[in-house]
């Protein structure tokens, strides 16, 4: 029988690869952003499957509000890592310290 | 019995396509991975009954956010082996920390199965009414009781929209763009005029 505690066991799987995706590509800031997007899809999928648990739709609607977020912020991210790269040639995150005052 | 096989299929499909995105070399076989990985955790929505959900993950993520990042991935021409560089030294900080928040999660689900953190019940405002669709019940509370936080996540996505416009415009010289207020300026007497030639004499233009 699948119950909740399957749903948290994969959520938090998902949830740690992509904390660790964040820690082993720390200088491909693409790969940092799509461990990002694996956080959220972890923690969508945890939402979704307490909302089927508790018999509860506001957990589906939470997961709308960060699916929304998270589309936002990839674009920002992008556009973002687009104009980095036009003004640098390359993505490297070390060298964005050069950007301070 | 089909339960149990598509949950634990989906599962293994997820985690495995996430944990392949994290470690691949190449950055476009990533986003394929992660693809994959969005697809099979929509199957895992689907299995709970969450079927708009899973229709908006896949047309997202499948359908905007991956294929965004193909594009920004293919049109910046990056040496990824320089990028790869420090993977060996961080891997172990990196193991590190999962390793240490994995078992803090394994130690919150274990206790959260003692019990005795009674942090109220759902009042039953927000249940699903009986007889109706996953997608009819969604609506019904999307627009009457989180109107306003529906609202707020169009003006987020307004605003990201308009960020992301902005900061990617770039003016560029040489183009002959419409200029609307010269249009709108220009009078038709201005602009023709009927002259009447002698025969074999040319005009000035």
């Amino acid at each position: 029988m699948i119950g909740v505690e399957h749903y948290v066991v994969v959520s938090s799987i998902l949830f740690v690869l992509g904390v660790l995706g964040i820690f082993i590509n720390r200088k491909n800031i693409i790969v940092i952003l799509m461990s990002i997007e694996l956080i959220l899809l972890a923690v969508n999928i945890n939402l979704v499957a307490f909302s089927a648990f508790l018999h509860d739709l506001t957990g589906q609607i939470f997961a709308m509000f960060v699916l929304t977020v998270a589309a936002g912020e990839a674009a920002v991210g992008l556009a973002i890592l687009v104009i980095y790269f036009r003004g640098r040639g390359t993505i490297a995150v070390d060298d964005v310290n050069r950007m301070k005052g | 019995m089909i339960h149990i096989i598509a949950f634990y299929l989906f599962a293994v499909m997820t985690v495995a396509s996430g944990a392949i995105t994290i470690l691949s070399r190449n950055p476009v076989h990533s986003v394929l991975w992660l693809i994959l990985a969005f697809f099979n955790a929509a199957g895992l929505m689907v299995l709970t009954g969450a079927e708009f959900i899973a229709a908006l993950l896949v047309i997202v993520y499948v359908g905007a956010v991956a294929v965004l990042f193909l594009f920004v991935v293919m049109m910046l021409d990056i040496d990824f082996a320089e990028l790869r560089a420090g993977f060996v030294r961080y891997f172990p900080f990196g193991a590190l920390v999962a390793i240490v928040l994995l078992a803090e999660i394994v130690l919150g689900i274990g206790a959260y199965r003692a019990g005795n953190l009674e942090l109220g019940t759902p009042d039953g405002t927000a249940a699903t009414a009986a007889g109706l669709h996953n997608i009819e019940a969604i609506g019904g509370l999307l627009f009457s009781r989180y109107l306003f936080l529906f609202e707020a996540a169009g003006v987020i996505l307004l605003v990201s929209m308009i960020g992301a416009i902005v900061l990617t415009h770039r003016e560029r010289g040489g183009t002959r763009g419409q200029k609307i207020a010269k249009q709108n300026q220009r009078r038709p007497q201005d602009a023709t005029f009927n002259v009447k030639p002698e025969v074999g004499k040319g005009v000035s233009l």
